[in-house]
């Protein structure tokens, strides 16, 4: 069983892929940083909270036949590497797709799936996953 | 009390579809007659990785891309009605909140009353807005709802739910008036713990649906002084295609004005999620002037009658930022029996 407090930490960045903005050189990043690796000290605490944006194009995917458990009922399944409009890398499973149709190029767009729980008794852990953007 | 009514909607309905008659196939029963009395071709089945709050959130998100003018921070109420949250005890409406970063400055609570939780909540965001306690308020209606497997319910229990933003200004339809009529009739229940409801059979029909629906509609239109033909539109709860059909007929409504609002034949019963679901496809093609009749029904067991009237607002409405309920409708997979056991958790797995 994982810990409460750290998927409890972890809510913003998977619910709203809230990522970080650095008040120096306005890159961004997902998952958040507490400092830029550019500007490093002149933003070290400083970088904004900065939503990423949702929508995205397939940067590269596997197909995951061998899946945990968790995902056992998903498998066959892609995962994918989503460059969204805002230029940021975000790795995650892609949904509501034949799998046949998945193709690097192609727009997506995240949404809120479960991803896993705790057993019957325990915490559901809700997060992104991309599906096909028409 | 101040002018109420409908800033924003949003749906949504999962992807995939399973028929009557391959439910009918795997428990030696016609299915194809079966959906064919009922008035189901097909209903909506959640993918694994979807439950109340995912369907909830995804339909928040669809109403509150419609309307990016709204500071979510000025959202002051959230109310998710459903008979299937996924958690016992923890509210699926915080979930929700969080999602559309409503939090922290916010009431919140789930609700449920058989299929008319998202109604009541509806109801629940008037007053507060009303009252001028909150500036808005949201209320979504969704459900993953349970039918034991080979029972009458398997064969129209669905999934999905619609989400309204409930508020006092820029409201693209105003909520005239809404009165319920309630009683204790236990036409449909299911006991703490247990994995599939219980019903009455047809005891859920006349003494239950029939006399909740007509006795609520009737009040409303006797309290506003209108007939049937002063509605452009009308939706009643939609257990199956027959029942909203029928009391339609018995009160005085044309098949031509509950057609857009029916959507059970072909995604079956979404249960919270099915009023609120009809509602948000009348809003999809409603215009200026359109009056809409809603009635709601909820076992166990009460109605809740809506007046609305659509205002010049839904002109500048942004309904093209979020898919519409028939886009929601469309580009579906069918599923099996054998998958759809998989899907709806009906194989006991290893732990």
């Amino acid at each position: 069983m994982s810990s409460v407090a750290k998927e409890w930490r972890e809510i913003p960045g998977r619910y709203n892929l809230e990522g970080s903005k650095c008040p120096c050189c306005g890159k961004i990043f997902f998952p958040k940083r507490n400092m830029c690796p550019i500007c490093r000290r002149e933003s070290l605490n400083n970088m904004e909270d900065h939503d990423i944006c949702r929508d995205g194009t397939v940067y590269s995917y596997s197909i995951v036949y061998d899946a945990p458990s968790f995902a056992d009922k998903l498998k066959p399944y892609a995962v994918v590497m989503v460059e969204t409009d805002d230029g940021v890398k975000i790795s995650a499973q892609l949904v509501d797709v034949d799998i046949d149709e998945v193709r690097i190029g192609m727009r997506v767009t995240a949404v809120l799936r479960k991803i896993s729980s705790d057993g019957p008794g325990g915490i559901i852990r809700y997060g992104y996953k991309f599906v096909p953007l028409d | 009390m101040m002018d109420v009514g409908i800033v924003s909607y949003g749906a949504y309905i999962p992807r995939y579809r399973i028929t009557p008659a391959e439910i009918g196939r795997v428990w030696g029963v016609d299915g194809k007659a079966m959906g064919k009395g009922l008035l189901i071709h097909q209903k909506s089945v959640p993918s694994p990785d979807e439950d109340v709050v995912t369907i909830a959130v995804e339909a928040a998100r669809g109403m509150m891309a419609r309307v990016p003018e709204v500071d979510p921070k000025d959202i002051g109420a959230v109310y998710v009605g459903s008979e299937s949250h996924p958690y016992a005890v923890k509210p699926t409406a915080t979930i929700v909140a969080e999602a559309i970063r409503a939090t922290p400055a916010m009431t919140a609570a789930d609700m449920e009353f058989a299929c008319k939780a998202g109604t009541a909540g509806i109801q629940a965001c008037m007053g507060l807005v009303g009252s001028g306690m909150v500036k808005y308020g949201v209320a979504i209606g969704a459900d993953t709802s349970q039918g034991a497997p080979g029972d009458a319910l398997e064969y129209s229990a669905s999934a999905g739910g619609a989400a309204f933003l409930i508020g006092s200004e820029n409201i693209i339809a105003k909520i005239n008036k809404t009165m319920s009529f309630t009683t204790d009739t236990p036409d449909f229940w299911r006991r703490e713990g247990q994995s599939y409801p219980s019903h009455g059979g047809r005891f859920t029909g006349e003494p239950a649906y029939f006399r909740h629906i007509t006795s609520a509609a009737k009040m409303m239109m006797e309290e506003m002084g209108t007939t049937p033909e002063d509605y452009k539109f009308a939706i009643f709860h939609q257990p199956n295609g027959k029942f909203p059909t029928r009391v339609a007929a018995q009160l005085g409504f044309t098949p031509e004005q509950i057609e857009k609002g029916l959507l059970t034949p072909y995604i079956g019963n979404t249960y919270s999620g099915a009023v609120p679901l009809g509602l948000a496809s009348v809003l999809d093609v409603a215009n200026p002037g359109d009056r809409i009749f809603v009635t709601s029904y909820g076992s166990g067991a009460g109605s809740d009658a809506f007046d609305i009237t659509v205002t010049d607002a839904i002109k500048d409405f942004k309904r093209g930022a979020a898919k519409t309920v028939a886009e929601r409708m469309a580009n579906t997979v069918e599923i099996d029996y054998a998958k759809y056991a998989v899907y709806k958790e009906k194989i006991v797995l290893p732990e």
